[in-house]
C-alpha cells in the first residue's frame, strides 16, 4: 500500500466515492497530504472507477491545487493591481530571499513555495496573501518577516497568531440592506404569509436585476426554474466572487449570512426547489467554517431543512461546494460543471441554466448580493424596493472601493449615484481614473465622473478600483492582460491563444519594443476576441486594453518605438541561454544597442 | 399545415435554404452544399463549439455554427470579408500556438488546418509564435504516434474515443494556454492505454497529431486530398481523414 493511501481512504469515504465531488476530494486530499502526486491521481482515479485523465484534468485546471510538491507552506501573493499599489511586489521579493527561491518554486527542504495568484478579495487591505488558502491582509515588512519566522519554526497554521488573519468588514456607507436590522428568519416568515405565487408576485414587482454583473432579471430566472420539467431543482448562491477588485460579497457572507441563506430558500420556495449549494470560492477558505456553522444553525432552528419554520411543503436545504482557484467558474455554467466535479469550463447556450443546469436540472444561479436582497423584497414588498435607484436599476448596489483613497471598503447606494459621488465619500484626491467592474469592466475618466452606476449606464458587480494623479494606467491594463491569460479556460480558440498573445504584446510594449504594430494588432485582437469567443471572459479579455489605448493614449505612447515596426526577436535577450550554459555575463558577451 | 417541416426555410447569404427541426446552422448548410469551415466540429460526433472557425452572424451576432440551431427566417451571413479575416486570424493563432512544421509533416496535404490556411489566404502565422517547449511526443504505441507540438485541442479524438470508441483514451488537462492533450493511463503513454489502431480516434484527428504508423508517405505529396480541391470541396467535405487512414 503506498504511503498516501491511508490518508486519502478516508476523505474517499467521506464523499461516498461519489466522483461529482471529485473536487472536493482532491482538495481535502491536498490538504491532507500537501500535494497530488500522480500516483495519488491514479488511485484516486481506480477508486473513484473515473478515468485517470479526469483526475489529471481537475489536478491541472484548477490552480491552487498542485500536482507536484510545492511544500508544506504554499504562500499565494493576491496580485490584482491595487496590491501591487500597496507594494505586493517587493513583499513578495522580501519573503522569497528568505529562502532564495524563484517564483513558484519550491524550497530546497521542501518547506514552502512563494507565487503569484489573482485578487484574492482584500483590495481594503492592503497588500494580501494566502497561505494554504488561508488569507492575510495588511502586509507589511514586518509582518512578512513574522511569517517568515513562523514558517521556519515549522509552527501549524492552526497555531499561527490570530491577529495575523484578521479581515474587516470596511462598511463606510449603509442604506438598505446594510443598514436595516435583520431579524433571522423574518424574511422566511414573510414569505410563507405571502405563498409562492404572492411571494413570486412581489420578486416581479421589485424588478430585481442580479448584482453579479450582467443584471439579467431576476424574476424571469424564478419563472424560468418554476415552468421547467424536472424532479429536482437547484439554487445556487455564486460565491465565487473572483472579479478583481469586488469583495463585497465577502462582506455579506461574513456579516450578514442568514439574509443570503434566506434568500436562497425564498428562491426556492418561488421557483419549487428544495436543494441548495454555496459555491464558496476557494480565496475564502477562512470563511467556510463560518458559513457551515450557519447553516447547521439555521437547520437546527428550523431556518433550513423539512417545512421551513412549521410550513409544509417548504423544504429546502443548503451545502458547501468549495472552489479551487479559477475565475471562469463565476460564469453560472462554468459553476455548474464545477459543482458536478468536472473542470470549469462554460458550457453551450442554450439551454440556460434554468432549463438544464446542476446534473441536468432546472438551476437558478445567483450572485450572493442579489440572494440578500430578495430577504429585502420579502419584508418590504417589491413596490417598495423597487421605489429605490433607478427605473431600470431598482433598489441598492454594494461597492467594493479601494485604491488611491482615504476610506476603502463597502459603500452601499442606491442605483444611479453618480461616480464623482462615490470618489468624493471615499476621499479620493485628484483621481486620474476609477476601473469600474474590475478586470472586465470599464475605465472611467475624470470627464465621465458625473456618469451613474446603473445597468443602463455603468454597470458593474461591484468593484470601484481608484487611480490617484501617479499612476500609470499601462501597468494597470498590463496586470488585467495577464489575469486574462493566467484565467482563460481553453476551451475556444480566440481566448485560449488571443490572451496570451495580448499578454505577450503588452509585454513587448513594457520592455520598450513595442510600436505602432503591437498597438494595431492589439485593438484588432480585443474586436476579435469580443466577436469569436464563447463566454464572456473572452469577450471581455480584450477592454481594459482597449480603454487605456482609447482614453490614455500617452501612458502607451510614451514606451512605444518611433519605428513601423520593431522585430519580435531581442538578439540579446536570445542570447541569455548561452550566456547561463557559458556561465558569462561580461559585456562581450552581450548585443548592446539597436538589434 | 398538413406538412409543417416544408416551410422550414433560413437565408445563408441571402439564398434561402431549407432544415429539418433540431439541426445546427452548420448541418442544415452542409446538407444544402454550403460549406462553412469547421476544425472541432465532425459528423460522427457530437458538436464541441471550440474551435470557432465557424463562426457566422446570425441575425446581426456571432455564434458558432456548429452548437447554434437553425431557425425559421434567420439571416446567417456566412462568407464575409469581415468573417473570413476573423477565420484567418483564428487559422493563424493555432499555428502559432503550436509547432507546425508542414513541410515535413506526413500530414501535409491532408490537413484541415493547413487546408484552411490555404483557403483563407494565410500568407504568414502574422502572430509571433509561441514555440512552446513542452509539448511532448508519445512514441510508445507500437501503431500510432503522438505529437502533441501539433495539437489544436479540438478534442475530437477525445470525444471519439469516449463516445464511439467507448474508452475514453484521451482527455485535455491544463488551462487555457497550458492546455494539452492527456492520456488515460497509470502512466500517461499510450501503450499503457487500451487503444487499438482500429479506434475511430485514430483516424479522426484534423491535423498531424495523431499519426498512424509505417504508412508514412504512401501517397505522394502533390497527390492528396487538398492539393487537388480546396477543403470544402465536393470532393472533400470533411471526411477526408477517413481517407487518410
Amino acid at each position: 500500500m503506498a504511503s498516501f493511501e491511508p490518508a486519502v481512504e478516508p476523505i474517499l469515504a467521506k464523499f461516498r466515492h461519489d466522483p461529482t465531488n471529485l473536487l472536493q476530494i482532491l482538495r481535502e486530499t491536498q490538504d491532507a497530504i500537501d500535494w497530488i502526486s500522480p500516483e495519488t491521481q491514479t488511485f484516486i482515479a481506480s477508486r473513484l472507477n473515473i478515468p485517470r485523465t479526469q483526475v489529471e484534468a481537475l489536478t491541472q485546471f484548477y490552480a491552487h491545487l498542485y500536482d507536484h510538491n510545492r511544500g508544506r507552506y504554499r504562500i499565494l501573493f493576491s496580485d490584482n493591481i491595487t496590491d501591487r499599489m500597496a507594494g505586493s511586489v517587493a513583499l513578495f521579493d522580501r519573503l522569497r530571499a528568505f529562502w532564495g527561491v524563484a517564483p513558484g518554486e519550491t524550497s530546497s527542504d521542501g518547506l514552502v513555495s512563494i507565487d503569484m495568484t489573482p485578487c484574492t478579495g482584500l483590495c481594503d487591505h492592503g497588500a494580501a496573501l494566502l497561505v494554504n488558502n488561508i488569507a492575510i491582509g495588511r502586509l507589511d515588512n514586518e509582518r512578512i518577516d513574522r511569517i517568515a519566522r513562523l514558517i521556519m519554526a515549522r509552527k501549524p497554521l492552526a497555531e499561527w497568531p490570530a491577529e495575523l488573519f484578521a479581515i474587516d468588514d470596511n462598511i463606510r456607507r449603509k442604506v438598505t440592506l446594510l443598514g436595516t436590522p435583520y431579524v433571522p428568519g423574518s424574511a422566511l416568515d414573510a414569505a410563507i404569509r405571502l405563498g409562492r405565487s404572492g411571494i413570486f408576485d412581489e420578486i416581479k414587482s421589485s424588478r430585481l436585476r442580479g448584482r453579479g454583473g450582467a443584471g439579467f432579471p431576476t424574476p424571469t430566472k424564478i419563472e424560468g426554474a418554476r415552468n421547467a420539467a424536472g424532479k429536482d431543482k437547484y439554487v445556487v448562491c455564486n460565491a465565487d466572487e473572483g472579479e478583481p477588485g469586488t469583495f463585497k460579497d465577502r462582506v455579506l457572507l461574513t456579516s450578514f449570512l442568514p439574509r443570503v441563506l434566506e434568500g436562497m430558500a425564498i428562491t426556492g420556495f418561488a421557483a419549487g426547489a428544495t436543494k441548495g449549494f454555496v459555491y464558496l470560492r476557494g480565496e475564502y477558505q477562512y470563511l467556510r467554517p463560518h458559513v457551515q456553522r450557519t447553516i447547521d444553525e439555521m437547520r437546527a432552528g428550523g431556518l433550513l431543512g423539512v417545512s421551513i419554520r412549521g410550513a409544509p411543503g417548504f423544504d429546502f436545504d443548503i451545502q458547501i461546494h468549495m472552489g479551487a482557484g479559477a475565475y471562469i467558474c463565476g460564469e453560472g455554467t462554468a459553476q455548474v460543471n464545477s459543482l458536478e466535479g468536472k473542470v470549469g469550463r462554460p458550457r453551450v447556450k442554450p439551454p440556460s441554466m434554468v432549463i438544464r443546469g446542476y446534473k441536468g436540472m432546472p438551476t437558478i444561479v445567483d450572485n450572493v448580493e442579489t440572494l440578500a436582497h430578495l430577504t429585502e423584497i420579502a419584508l418590504e414588498g417589491g413596490a417598495s424596493f423597487a421605489r429605490r435607484g433607478t427605473r431600470a436599476s431598482t433598489g441598492t448596489k454594494m461597492l467594493s472601493v479601494s485604491g488611491d483613497c482615504a476610506r476603502p471598503g463597502i459603500y452601499e447606494y442606491e442605483f444611479g449615484v453618480t461616480i464623482r459621488q462615490v470618489l468624493a465619500d471615499s476621499g479620493a484626491v485628484a483621481p486620474i481614473a476609477v476601473q469600474v467592474g474590475g478586470a472586465s469592466g470599464v475605465l472611467i475618466t475624470p470627464d465621465e465622473f458625473s456618469r451613474k452606476i446603473a445597468f443602463e449606464d455603468v454597470s458593474t458587480a461591484g468593484a470601484f478600483m481608484i487611480f490617484g494623479p501617479d499612476r500609470d494606467l499601462f501597468d494597470v491594463a498590463r496586470n488585467f492582460a495577464h489575469f486574462f491569460a493566467h484565467e482563460s479556460c481553453g476551451f475556444c480558440t480566440p481566448c485560449r491563444v488571443g490572451t496570451t498573445v495580448q499578454k505577450n504584446l503588452m509585454d513587448k510594449i513594457a520592455e520598450g519594443r513595442g510600436s505602432r504594430y503591437e498597438v494595431n494588432d492589439l485593438m484588432r485582437l480585443a474586436d476579435f476576441m469580443r466577436k469569436t469567443s464563447h463566454c464572456g471572459l473572452g469577450e471581455t479579455a480584450g477592454n481594459a486594453v482597449r480603454d487605456t489605448w482609447m482614453k490614455f493614449r500617452p501612458a502607451f505612447e510614451r514606451r512605444l518605438v518611433p519605428y513601423d515596426f520593431a522585430p519580435e526577436v531581442d538578439l540579446d535577450k536570445a542570447l541569455e541561454p548561452t550566456r547561463q550554459a557559458a556561465h558569462r555575463d561580461d559585456a562581450a558577451a552581450h548585443i548592446v544597442g539597436e538589434n | 399545415m398538413a406538412n409543417p417541416t416544408a416551410e422550414l426555410v433560413f437565408n445563408i447569404d441571402d439564398l434561402p435554404v431549407p432544415f429539418k427541426p433540431g439541426q445546427t446552422i452548420l448541418e442544415a448548410a452542409k446538407a444544402a452544399g454550403v460549406f462553412i469551415p469547421h476544425l472541432c466540429h465532425h459528423p460522427d460526433l457530437r458538436p464541441h463549439g471550440g474551435c470557432k472557425l465557424c463562426t457566422v452572424v446570425v441575425n446581426g451576432r456571432t455564434h458558432a455554427a456548429c452548437t447554434f440551431k437553425a431557425a425559421a427566417g434567420q439571416e446567417v451571413d456566412i462568407d464575409t470579408p469581415e468573417l473570413n479575416a476573423m477565420r484567418r486570424s483564428l487559422v493563424q493563432l493555432l499555428f502559432i500556438e503550436g509547432n507546425h512544421f508542414c513541410p515535413t509533416c506526413e500530414k501535409t496535404g491532408n490537413c484541415e488546418l493547413q487546408a484552411l490556411g490555404y483557403e483563407y489566404e494565410m500568407l504568414s502565422p502574422h502572430f509571433a509564435e509561441f514555440y512552446p517547449a513542452d509539448r511532448e511526443v508519445d512514441a510508445s504505441h507500437p501503431d500510432v504516434l503522438i505529437d502533441r507540438n501539433r495539437c489544436i485541442m479540438c478534442e475530437r479524438c477525445v470525444r471519439a474515443s469516449q463516445d464511439i470508441d467507448k474508452k475514453n483514451v484521451f482527455g485535455i488537462a491544463g488551462r487555457g494556454g497550458k492546455a494539452k492533450l492527456v492520456i488515460n493511463s497509470p502512466t500517461g503513454k499510450l501503450v499503457d492505454s487500451d487503444f487499438a489502431v482500429t479506434d475511430k480516434a485514430a483516424a479522426i484527428c484534423p491535423v498531424g497529431a495523431i499519426i498512424v504508423k509505417r504508412f508514412g508517405y504512401a501517397t505522394p505529396i502533390g497527390e492528396r486530398a487538398y492539393d487537388s480541391h480546396p477543403i470544402g470541396d465536393e470532393a472533400n467535405v470533411c471526411e477526408i481523414t477517413e481517407s487518410a487512414k
